[in-house]
């Protein structure tokens, strides 16, 4: 569905030439850019590119109904710009970020703090969003939080047990992974990719290296394609089956609870036995994959697999079955549909708002081109519907895994990667488990990194958590957070 | 379906809690590696090899000394045991990695070519924590992996409980501390201020490449290579991340738990 924009289209997994991004002064690529949000389109990444002391801006959009990208740029400029997030609030924080990254300042942005940088005592020292009033009262929970979990702060505006506003202070994991690209690939880029957010070690490092094979201009072998897809789906099964767990663990269902932290072990287990590692490490490289399943390998996987897919429907059986978590799940930390794709939601998250958007759907690239997994949506944007999305995946991905492993193509599964193509900017997005992956990777002209975006799906979903925690009793928090369960270190990269 | 469907399917499953460390330990994956050994003894002359594609610095070989591998840096990718023209890196599918001292995962000379795993705590430590030992979390720029496998060892396939170990949801309830992550400088205060709630004695466990040395991360100026600058570790668990077998074989190894286990790979 091609129709008029001025933005250059491309396809997920592609590259082109720098200078057929389109330049426009700053003022005109703000307003193409907002015109384009407005008609209901996506921002997947908007980002800064240093030039000399001057900064150029550059969005990547996905048009999801046209099933294609599209790339636009602005002139350098130094100061400031008018923030988009003024009238888009998909902008809100990628622009809190380029401030924080480039010093460029988005002029009547609505809340312009930093996102994650150090200011002497963490992130969450500062100003937060207030009520006042002889009722409210005010509770700071975190960094380091109860449970084996990330750290992240989270800041509560309460009357009595209503949560009135949510405000999420992140930060804390701060590894410097973007800086640390610049001028590569580097020696240790890879394990770094893996690591970006280590439960979503196949999402990242697939999108890595599709955006590196797109700059090569190469493609792995078809057969590594296959594998990184399976690969893909049991990452999704064994954190959706995990979720699952969790989720029935907050409202104390522990049967469902007890069963699926296990089975999401066996699943995690499925990805050990192809590559040595629980959660994909040594997997996925640009070119392809080194570790290639033998037959008897992938007998042993289709055989185990159909096992675990047993016991989680099971698990799943007893947890849609108790009336207890039924009536704790729904009405429960609800999100409009028109809310999610303001703030541009993405993954289960969003389709649980109803949101039709999968990349595997909207933007296939590597395997899915030919194998298609159905988009699951469940249209009431509650905790139910997204523990309910997630069921629905589970069994999406179960039927992928058992159609692929019947079918298993031929061939190599390792190639040598070309030098990569200089002054060149690629698109990579990969549905993670979370949501959206989005790799942007710019090289100069010695055809290195110069420029490399990533952009985590939980940097959209944190607004989601903080909307649908509004009205809400503060003691469901947990609760609604494990419905989201977004990733701390993914979002502070 | 009815609770009494539902007790039913849970009786007929039985225990599903390991028999380790009584029983035999699970098996590793077979591509999984284990440990590695190094015998310097064994390399060419000149040979550098596997210095050059160890992405995490982890192996050094200074002009006139032998090849020295420190398996607290290492990351498991194994890119050093491919290259190595005299196999003198090797992978022993061995899960026990567990140490007390930073050096003793230096490996490579003779008599040095394997990790010298953990003692247990002395006996006073041994008669406080060795039948409850609770442990406050502190995830301080960790991948969430680390973490993960961390929780699985909650499950029921593992049941940590059942040795007296347990994470509890505040510094003030806790015996020590397990830290992942390689410390990220806005994650140092919160750390600190962690450790210094604990009550005395505490002691501290540094899990994964991370929390040992900065893992895929090594090097950065965003964190501190680790959480040892910071707090004084007792018990250093390598991987990216560990497997659970190799964070429960040093748990129970600091607490002489393990009986004839502690001998068995």
């Amino acid at each position: 569905m091609k129709r008029d924009t001025p933005f250059t289209l491309l396809t997920n997994g592609t590259a082109l030439s720098w200078a057929d991004v389109p330049e426009w002064p700053l003022a005109e690529f703000l307003r193409n850019v907002g015109a384009e949000l407005g008609r209901g389109e996506r921002l997947s990444s908007f980002f800064g590119v240093p030039e000399g002391d001057a900064l150029r801006l550059v969005a990547v959009l996905a048009f999801d109904a046209g099933n294609t990208l599209a790339v636009g740029r602005s002139q350098p400029f130094t100061g400031s710009f008018p923030a988009l997030t003024a009238t888009h609030a998909q902008a809100h924080l990628f622009e809190r970020e380029i401030w924080e990254q480039h010093g460029v300042v988005p002029e009547n942005h609505p809340w312009l703090k930093p996102v994650r940088k150090d200011h002497g005592a963490g992130p969450a020292v500062g100003d937060f969003f207030r009520v006042d009033g002889r009722e409210i009262h005010e509770v700071a929970v975190g960094p380091v939080h109860a449970g084996i979990i990330e750290p992240g702060h989270f800041r509560f505006q309460c009357a009595g047990e209503e949560v009135l506003h949510l405000e999420i202070a992140l930060g804390y994991q701060h590894r410097g992974v973007e800086e640390a690209i610049t001028g590569g690939p580097h020696r240790a880029t890879v394990y770094q990719m893996e690591t970006v957010a280590g439960d979503t070690t196949i999402g990242h490092a697939t999108a890595y290296a599709n955006a590196l094979e797109a700059l090569a201009g190469t493609e792995a072998p078809l057969r590594a394609q296959w594998l990184r897809a399976i690969a893909l789906e049991l990452e999704r099964l064994a954190n959706h089956t995990g979720d699952l767990g969790a989720l029935a663990g907050d409202v104390a269902f522990l049967p469902t609870a007890s069963a699926c932290g296990k089975i999401r072990g066996d699943f995690l287990n499925l990805t050990a036995l192809l590559c040595g590692n629980r959660f994909g490490r040594g997997l996925v490289r640009p070119g392809g994959c080194p570790l290639d399943g033998d037959a008897e390998r992938l007998s042993q996987l289709r055989k185990r697999l159909e096992t675990a897919l047993a016991e989680v429907q099971q698990a799943a059986a007893w947890l849609w079955d108790a009336a207890s978590v039924r009536t704790r799940f729904e009405h429960t930390g609800h999100l409009h549909a028109k809310q999610a794709a303001g703030i541009g939601l993405v993954g289960p998250a969003a389709r649980a708002c109803g949101l039709v958007r999968d990349v595997r759907f909207d933007h296939p690239t590597g395997w899915h081109r030919f194998a298609q997994v159905p988009v699951s949506v469940w249209p009431d944007g509650d905790v139910f519907a997204r523990a309910r999305v997630r069921w629905l995946e589970i069994q999406r991905s179960g039927d992928f895994l058992r159609e692929q492993l019947d079918a298993v193509p031929e061939g190599e599964t390792m190639s040598s990667l070309p030098a990569l193509a200089p002054n060149s900017l690629a698109v990579a997005l990969v549905e993670g488990w979370r949501g959206e992956v989005c790799h942007v990777a710019l090289t100069g002209p010695d055809g290195k990194l110069r420029r490399y975006k990533i952009t985590d799906p939980s940097f959209h979903n944190w607004t989601g958590l903080a909307l649908a925690l509004r009205g809400q009793a503060i003691s469901d928090f947990p609760l609604c957070n494990k419905s989201f369960n977004l990733s701390y270190c993914g979002f502070d990269l | 379906m009815s609770v009494h469907d539902t007790l039913l399917n849970r009786l007929k499953r039985g225990c599903e809690t390991m028999a380790y460390p009584k029983g035999p330990a699970p098996a590793l994956p077979d591509r999984h590696g284990g440990a590695l050994k190094v015998e310097a003894a064994k390399c060419d002359a000149g040979c550098s090899a596997c210095v050059t594609v160890c992405p995490t610095e982890a192996i050094a070989r200074p002009s006139g000394k032998s090849v020295a591998l420190d398996l607290g840096r290492c990351i498991f990718c194994a890119e050093c045991v491919k290259v190595c023209p005299s196999k003198a890196i090797t992978q022993t599918s061995d899960h026990r990695m567990a140490v007390r001292r930073r050096e003793d995962l230096v490996l490579g000379d003779t008599g040095k070519e394997q990790v010298r795993l953990a003692q247990a705590l002395d006996k006073k430590l041994r008669r406080l924590f060795g039948r409850s030992l609770k442990l406050r979390q502190v995830s301080a720029a960790g991948c969430n992996a680390c973490e993960a496998d961390t929780n699985v060892l909650g499950t029921i396939g593992w049941d940590l409980g059942r040795f007296g170990i347990q994470f509890v949801a505040s510094p003030r309830h806790a015996d020590g501390l397990l830290i992942t992550g390689p410390v990220s400088k806005n994650m140092e205060l919160a750390l600190k201020k962690t450790y210094i709630a604990l009550p005395e004695p505490r002691i501290v466990i540094a899990l994964g490449a991370c929390a040992i040395a900065g893992g895929p991360f090594i090097g950065h100026q965003q964190h501190h290579n680790g959480a040892s600058g910071l707090v004084p570790v007792d018990l250093f668990i390598p991987g990216c991340p560990p497997h659970p077998l190799t964070i429960l074989d040093g748990l129970l190894r600091l607490l002489d738990r393990l009986g004839e286990a502690s001998e068995r790979r």
